[in-house]
C-alpha cells in the first residue's frame, strides 16, 4: 500500500538469541552426537541462510533416546503430583521469562511474522505448562477414576508451524499424568525444541524425563515403531497418520492424532461484517495459512459475495509481507522449498481448473520462501482447492444460498477439525453448529486457542483432543471397569 | 458491504466513477444531494435504515484495534507521524475558568507549538466556548489556524433547539470556522432518530458555507458499538463535516476501538455516497504513542486520504505537549522534559 | 386338549437390517448348534453386500437418532428393557442353548443385560454434562465442549457372551446417538437376530441398530474398510483379526476400540464404552468484551 505514511523498517533485535553452530540429541539429560554421525542443516525460510547443523537420529539413537525414557519413567510416575507439578511451573516460569528469546528463535527458524510468536505462540506455550502443571496433583478429579495411571513412554512426533507450541500441547500433559516422553521435532524447525531442552536443564527435570531426537521422517518411524513405547501422539498431515495407524495397529500403544483439515467458513448475510473480514484474513493467512484448522473455504452468502469480496480484497492489500522479525510484519516466509512448492502446484492447479485467482500487489522478497495472499473465486466443490488441504496462504471462495446448503458444503469433505459462523442471529449460530461435523467451531471470531480448551478433530482430521480436561485422557490408561469409578 | 441497504432504500443510484478528491468537500450543501437521500424520509424509514446496518462484534472490533495498536512506529515514520498529529490538533480548552487571557495564550501556542523551533507545524485549530470565539480569532489571526466552537448547549446538549440554534448563530457570527456541536442523546437512545436528524440538518443550516459541522456523539453514553454506528450514519446523512467522538466531559471518550468504528462508517459512506466526512476522536488521547496509534488506525482503514487535518483532527489539550517533547527527543536524541515545553 | 406333544413351530432367524428382516441377500445359511452340538437353528450366512446395506441403513437413520433428545433416546432404550422382561422366558432359553447354561445362570445373564439397558437408559442424558462443559478460556469468550456421536460404528460382538456381552457393547454406542452395525457371535447369534425383534417392537427407529450373523472375518472386514463407517468395536474380533481390522480401519481414520480382556460382563461398565465413540466439539463465542476501554457491548 502506497501512502504517505511508510513505515521505516522496525526490526526485533537477533542478538537476544544465540544458536551454537550445532546440536546433537537431547538423550538422557545430555547432549549427544547420533551414532551414524550424520547431521542436517536448518535454514532460516526468509533468508536462506544456515541457522545449525542437527543431528540426525537413526534406529539406535531413538532406541538410546526409548531406553532412557523407560528407565526415567519408574520414578518420575513414582513421584508425587505436586512434585511433577512444581517442575512444570517452573517450565512454564522459565519460558516466560525467556519469551522473546524463545519467539526471536521461533522466528528465524520458522519464518512466521514476530508479531505472532511474540503475541500468539510464546504465551499459549506457556500459558498451556501453567496449565497442565495444575492438574499434575489433581488427577483423582478429573473424571477418569480414581488414581489414574500414566501409559508409561510417549514417543511424540510433532510439525513445523508451530514448532514450540505443538511441542507444549504433547509434552505438558504428557508430564503432568506421568508419563517420560521422546519428542521428535519436525526436521525444519528443530531449533526451539533443543532450546527447550535446556529450559529442562534450567529446571532441573530428572534426566531422561523429556528426551528430544532430531531427524526427518525416517526418525520419525523409528520412534512411532519403537516396541517400547505405550503412546504415540502426532501432529501432522493426515497421509502420515493414517500410516501411523496402521503402525500401530494390534499394538499395546495408545495413539491420538492431529491431522490436516479444509475449515469452512461460513458467513450469512447478517454477519457483523468489519469483523467477518477480520476474522476472515485471520483464519486464512495466520501462519500464513500454514495452520491445520484454517479457514481454507470461504464460504458466503450468495447475496452478500460481490461486497464481502470487495471488502476483503481492500483488506488484503493493506497486509505487509516481508522481514518475519519486523514487527509491522503481517505475512512471513512459508516455512520450506518444499512446502513452496506444494503451494505452488495446488494453486497452480486451481488456475488450470478454471477457478478465478487474484492477489493484491504485493513485492516478495528475492531471497527465501514467499507465497503472495491468494483468494481463488468461483470456485465449486469440484475444485481441487476446495477439496485438497493446501497448508498455505490461499482461500478458495464458494457461495451458498441457504443455510442447509452452507452446513451441507461444509460438512463435504473427508476432514472435520474446524469451521467458522459468522451472524449477528443467535439461533443460526447454535442450530449451525450443532449441524457442522467439527471438533471446533468458532462463532464470530476465528483461530482462538487456549490452553482450557478441547482441540481436534473429526472424521480424517484425526482423534482424540487436546487442551483442556480432555487433553489429559490421551495420557492415561483406560479406568479399569470395576470399582474404580 | 452497504449496497444491499442502498438498495433497499435508495431509488436511481448513481455512483460516482471516483472518489472524490479531498478538495470536492460539500461544505453547506444539501445533505439530500446523496445516494441515500430518501432513508430519511420519515422516522419509521430512518429507523428500518439504521437498524438495518450490519451489527458490530465488540470483541472482534477491539481486537482489530489493539493489533493495530501493536503497530511499531520508529525513525523516519515516528517523525511524520508526530508532525501530522500535531498538525491535527483541536487545541482545546473548554472550562468555566476559560478567560481572554487563556485563550489567547492557547492561540498563541497553537500558531506556534515550540516556540524553539520554528518548523514545528501549527495545529489545526483552537476549540472553545462561543463566547471566546472572538477572542480566539484574534489570537490566530493570519495564521490558517481555525477557530473551532462548540455549540448546542455543550456538553450535555439538554436546551430548546432555539436556544442551540442561538448558540451556533453565535459563534458562526464571532467568525468561527468550525461548530462542534453535540447530538440529543437523550432523543437518540429514545429512538427519536429522526428528531436527531432533523436538529444536525437545523444547526447544518445556521452553519451555512461559513463553517464546517463537527457531530459529537458522546460515544460513552450512547453505550453500544452498534449506536455508535448508526450514530455515524445518522450524522452523516444529516450532512456532518465531521463525526466526533466525545465531550471529552463524561467518563469514557475516544478510544481506538470506537474511532476504528467511526472511520469504517465514513469510508463506508463515501463508497455508497461518494461524500467524504472527517474523523475526531476527542478527550484522552494524551500521549504521542496513543495519537500515533490513532493515526495507524486512520492509514490501514482508510488510508492516505484521511491522513491530513482537513479530515481527521485530535480533540486534545495535554497531548499536544507530549507530541513537543517527542518531537524534541527525535531532533536531539535526548529526553525532553516539562521545563522544555510551554505550560499554557 | 389331547395330552400328545404337539409338535413345535420352528422360528426362521433372520437379519435385521434398517428396521426390516431380510434373508441374507446371498441367500446362504449356516447351521448354529448348542453348546454340545445338537441343532438350533439355520442362521442367515451374511455376505460383503449385507454389510454395505446395512451401512446405508445405518448411516440414513444416523441424522434422526443423533437428532433425538436425549430425553427421547432414553426412553426407547428404557422401552427396550421392558419389551425384554416381557420375553424374558425366550432368551433364557437362547442363552442357555447358546452358552450351555443351566436355566438360572442363563436367567442371571438375562436379568443382568436387562439391567444393562435399564443403566444406559439412564445415561442418555447425562453423559453431555459428565464429560462435556465449559472451559474458562483466557479471553472474552464463552467456549463449551459438546460431547457428539462418532456416527456409524460397527460392532464386532463378544464371541462368548451372546447376549450379555452383546448389549453390553451395542447399548452405549446407540445410548449416544451413534448407529450400530452389530456383528453377532459368530457361533451363537440366535440371542443377537432376537434381538433385533425387540429392538423392531420397541421405538427404536429402523437402522438404528442393524444386526447381520455368519463370520465375523468376513463381515467385519469390508466394514473396516468401508469408507461411510466412523468407528469399529473389535470386542469380538480375536488377535489376528484385530491387527487386520484395525489396519483396514485406518484407512479413513476410524475410532478403533480394541479388545480387551473382559472376565466378568456383568460388572459394572464405567463410561469408556460410551466416550470411545464420542467426538468432544468446542463452541466458541465472543462474550462482549472485557469492559477495559469503554464501550463494551
Amino acid at each position: 500500500m502506497a501512502s504517505a505514511f511508510e513505515y521505516a523498517p522496525a526490526p526485533e533485535s537477533r542478538s537476544v538469541v544465540d544458536i551454537a553452530p550445532s546440536y546433537g540429541l537431547f538423550i538422557d539429560g545430555e547432549f549427544t552426537e547420533a551414532a551414524g554421525g550424520k547431521v542436517f542443516k536448518t535454514v532460516s525460510p526468509s533468508t536462506e541462510e544456515v541457522l545449525s547443523e542437527i543431528a540426525q537420529a537413526d534406529a539406535e539413537d531413538v532406541d538410546r533416546a526409548v531406553r532412557a525414557a523407560r528407565k526415567a519413567f519408574e520414578k518420575w510416575s513414582a513421584l508425587p503430583g505436586s512434585e511433577r507439578a512444581k517442575y512444570l511451573f517452573r517450565i512454564a516460569r522459565i519460558i516466560q521469562e525467556r519469551s522473546r528469546e524463545l519467539a526471536v528463535l521461533e522466528t528465524l527458524d520458522n519464518g512466521k511474522p514476530i508479531k505472532e510468536t511474540r503475541d500468539a505462540d510464546l504465551p499459549l506455550v506457556a500459558a498451556h505448562f501453567f496449565y497442565y502443571a495444575g492438574w499434575a496433583d489433581k488427577l483423582d478429579h478429573a473424571g477418569f477414576g480414581r488414581n489414574p495411571r500414566p501409559l508409561g513412554v510417549a514417543g511424540q512426533v510433532i510439525p513445523w508451524n508451530f514448532p514450540l507450541l505443538m511441542l507444549a500441547w504433547k509434552i505438558a500433559p504428557a508430564l503432568a499424568t506421568g508419563n517420560t516422553v521422546v519428542l521428535k521435532p519436525a526436521e525444519t524447525t528443530p531449533l526451539s525444541a533443543l532450546f527447550f531442552a535446556d529450559i529442562c536443564r534450567q529446571a532441573g527435570l530428572p534426566k531422561g524425563v523429556v528426551n528430544i531426537v532430531t531427524g526427518d521422517g525416517r526418525t520419525g518411524a523409528a520412534l512411532v515403531a519403537h516396541p517400547d513405547i505405550d503412546k504415540v501422539a502426532f501432529t501432522g498431515s493426515t497421509a502420515v497418520g493414517k500410516e501411523i495407524a496402521r503402525t500401530v495397529a494390534g499394538t499395546r500403544k495408545k495413539l491420538t492424532l492431529e491431522l490436516g483439515g479444509k475449515g469452512a467458513n461460513i458467513v450469512f448475510d447478517d454477519a457483523p461484517i468489519d469483523q467477518a473480514v477480520e476474522g476472515i484474513v485471520n483464519g486464512i493467512f495466520f501462519n500464513q495459512g500454514q495452520v491445520c484448522c484454517a479457514g481454507s473455504r470461504l464460504l458466503v452468502q450468495e447475496s452478500i459475495h460481490d461486497e464481502l469480496l470487495e471488502s476483503l480484497k481492500r483488506r488484503l492489500s493493506t497486509l505487509r509481507l516481508g522481514d518475519p522479525l519486523d514487527k509491522n510484519t503481517d505475512i512471513g516466509a512459508i516455512n520450506s522449498a518444499e512446502q513452496l512448492a506444494r503451494i505452488t502446484t495446488l494453486a497452480d492447479q486451481g488456475e488450470a481448473e478454471g477457478a478465478e485467482r487474484w492477489s493484491p500487489a504485493c513485492e516478495l522478497p528475492t531471497s527465501g520462501y514467499w507465497f503472495a495472499p491468494t483468494l481463488f473465486t468461483n470456485v465449486t466443490q469440484a475444485h481441487t482447492v476446495a477439496r485438497d488441504e493446501i497448508f498455505g496462504p490461499v482461500l478458495s471462495v464458494l457461495t451458498f444460498r441457504t443455510p442447509d446448503e452452507a452446513v451441507a458444503k461444509a460438512n463435504n469433505t473427508p476432514y472435520g477439525l474446524s469451521a467458522g459462523i459468522w451472524t449477528e442471529k443467535g439461533s443460526r449460530i447454535l442450530a449451525v453448529a450443532n449441524k457442522l461435523r467439527a471438533g471446533v467451531v468458532w462463532s464470530n471470531t476465528f483461530n482462538k486457542f487456549d490452553p482450557t480448551s478441547p482441540f481436534g478433530g473429526y472424521k480424517e482430521s484425526g482423534f482424540g483432543r487436546e487442551g483442556g480436561r480432555h487433553g489429559l485422557e490421551a495420557y492415561l490408561a483406560p479406568s479399569s471397569p470395576e470399582g474404580e469409578r | 458491504m452497504y449496497s444491499r441497504y442502498a438498495r433497499r432504500y435508495a431509488r436511481l443510484v448513481t455512483m460516482p466513477t471516483n472518489a472524490p478528491s479531498p478538495t470536492a468537500e460539500r461544505v453547506g450543501g444539501t445533505p439530500s444531494a446523496h445516494a441515500l437521500a430518501d432513508v430519511t424520509t420519515s422516522d419509521s424509514t430512518l429507523r428500518r435504515f439504521l437498524h438495518g446496518l450490519p451489527g458490530v462484534d465488540a470483541v472482534g472490533l477491539e481486537a482489530r484495534a489493539a493489533s493495530l495498536g501493536t503497530r511499531s512506529i520508529k525513525t523516519t515514520a515516528k517523525a511524520y507521524a508526530i508532525d501530522l498529529a500535531i498538525s491535527m490538533v483541536d487545541l482545546t480548552t473548554l472550562e468555566g475558568a476559560d478567560t481572554p487571557g487563556k485563550v489567547r495564550a492557547l492561540g498563541a501556542k497553537a500558531v506556534h507549538p515550540d516556540p524553539t523551533d520554528r518548523t514545528t507545524p501549527s495545529t489545526a485549530a483552537v476549540c472553545v466556548y462561543p463566547d471566546m470565539v472572538a477572542t480566539a480569532k484574534a489570537a490566530v489571526a493570519g495564521s490558517g489556524v481555525k477557530v473551532a466552537s462548540v455549540a448546542t448547549a455543550f456538553p450535555a446538549g439538554r436546551a430548546a433547539l432555539d436556544v442551540k440554534l442561538a448558540d451556533v448563530r453565535e459563534a458562526v457570527a464571532a467568525g468561527a470556522d468550525e461548530v462542534d456541536m453535540v447530538i440529543d442523546r437523550g432523543a437518540f437512545l429514545a429512538g427519536k432518530y429522526l428528531k436527531v436528524y432533523d436538529e444536525i440538518v437545523a444547526v447544518r443550516e445556521v452553519c451555512g458555507t461559513s463553517a464546517r459541522l463537527k457531530v459529537i456523539f458522546e460515544t460513552g453514553e450512547l453505550s453500544t458499538y452498534d449506536n455508535i454506528r448508526r450514530a455515524s450514519w445518522l450524522g452523516m446523512l444529516a450532512g456532518a463535516d465531521f463525526i466526533k467522538t466525545s465531550t471529552g466531559k463524561v467518563a469514557v471518550n475516544a478510544t481506538p476501538a470506537n474511532t476504528l468504528l467511526m472511520l469504517e462508517a465514513v469510508r463506508d459512506f463515501r463508497t455508497q455516497t461518494g461524500v467524504q466526512v472527517g474523523v475526531k476522536p476527542a478527550g484522552g488521547i494524551r500521549t504521542s504513542k496513543d495519537a500515533i496509534k490513532f493515526l495507524v488506525l486512520v492509514n490501514e482503514t482508510v488510508g492516505e486520504d484521511w491522513l491530513d487535518n482537513h479530515w481527521f483532527r485530535f480533540g486534545a489539550s495535554s497531548l499536544l505537549n507530549d507530541l513537543l517533547m517527542q518531537r524534541q527527543k527525535l531532533a536531539t536524541g535526548r529526553y525532553s522534559g516539562p521545563d522544555y515545553v510551554t505550560v499554557d | 386338549m389331547s395330552a400328545v406333544d404337539r409338535l413345535s413351530v420352528f422360528k426362521t432367524y433372520k437379519l435385521y437390517v434398517g428396521g426390516k428382516f431380510p434373508r441374507s441377500e446371498s441367500g446362504r445359511v449356516y447351521e448354529v448348534t448348542d453348546a454340545k452340538g445338537k441343532w438350533l437353528a439355520n442362521a442367515p450366512l451374511s455376505s460383503r453386500k449385507d454389510a454395505r446395506d446395512a451401512v446405508v441403513a445405518a448411516r440414513k437413520a444416523f441424522g434422526g437418532w443423533s437428532g433425538a433428545t436425549a430425553y427421547n433416546r432414553g426412553q426407547i432404550l428404557y422401552r427396550v428393557a421392558e419389551m425384554l422382561e416381557g420375553r424374558k422366558a425366550q432368551f433364557v432359553h437362547e442363552v442357555a442353548d447358546a452358552e450351555g447354561l443351566s436355566k438360572s445362570k442363563a436367567a442371571e445373564q438375562v436379568g443382568a443385560t436387562i439391567d444393562r439397558w435399564v443403566w444406559y437408559a439412564g445415561w442418555t442424558d447425562k453423559i453431555a454434562q459428565v464429560v462435556g462443559g465449559g472451559n474458562p478460556v483466557a479471553g472474552p469468550y464463552f467456549n463449551l465442549s459438546s460431547p457428539e456421536p462418532t456416527g456409524v460404528v460397527a460392532v464386532v460382538a463378544p464371541q462368548e457372551s451372546s447376549f450379555l456381552g452383546l448389549v453390553s457393547v451395542v447399548a452405549p454406542v446407540i445410548a449416544t446417538g451413534n448407529t450400530a452395525i452389530v456383528i453377532a457371535s459368530e457361533r451363537s447369534p440366535l440371542p443377537a437376530l432376537s434381538l433385533g425383534e425387540v429392538l423392531a417392537t420397541s421405538d427404536v427407529p429402523g437402522g438404528v441398530v442393524n444386526v447381520l450373523s455368519g463370520r465375523t472375518a468376513e463381515i467385519a472386514a469390508p466394514l473396516a474398510a468401508h469408507q461411510d463407517v466412523n468407528a469399529i468395536d473389535l470386542a469380538g474380533a480375536d488377535e489376528a483379526l484385530a491387527k487386520e481390522l484395525e489396519i483396514a480401519a485406518a484407512d479413513n481414520l476410524k475410532r478403533v476400540l480394541r479388545p480387551q480382556p473382559v472376565d466378568d460382563w456383568s460388572a459394572t461398565p464405567g463410561i469408556d464404552r460410551m466416550t470411545a465413540f464420542l467426538e468432544t466439539k468446542t463452541v466458541w463465542h465472543p462474550t462482549g468484551s472485557l469492559g477495559a476501554s469503554g464501550s463494551s457491548y
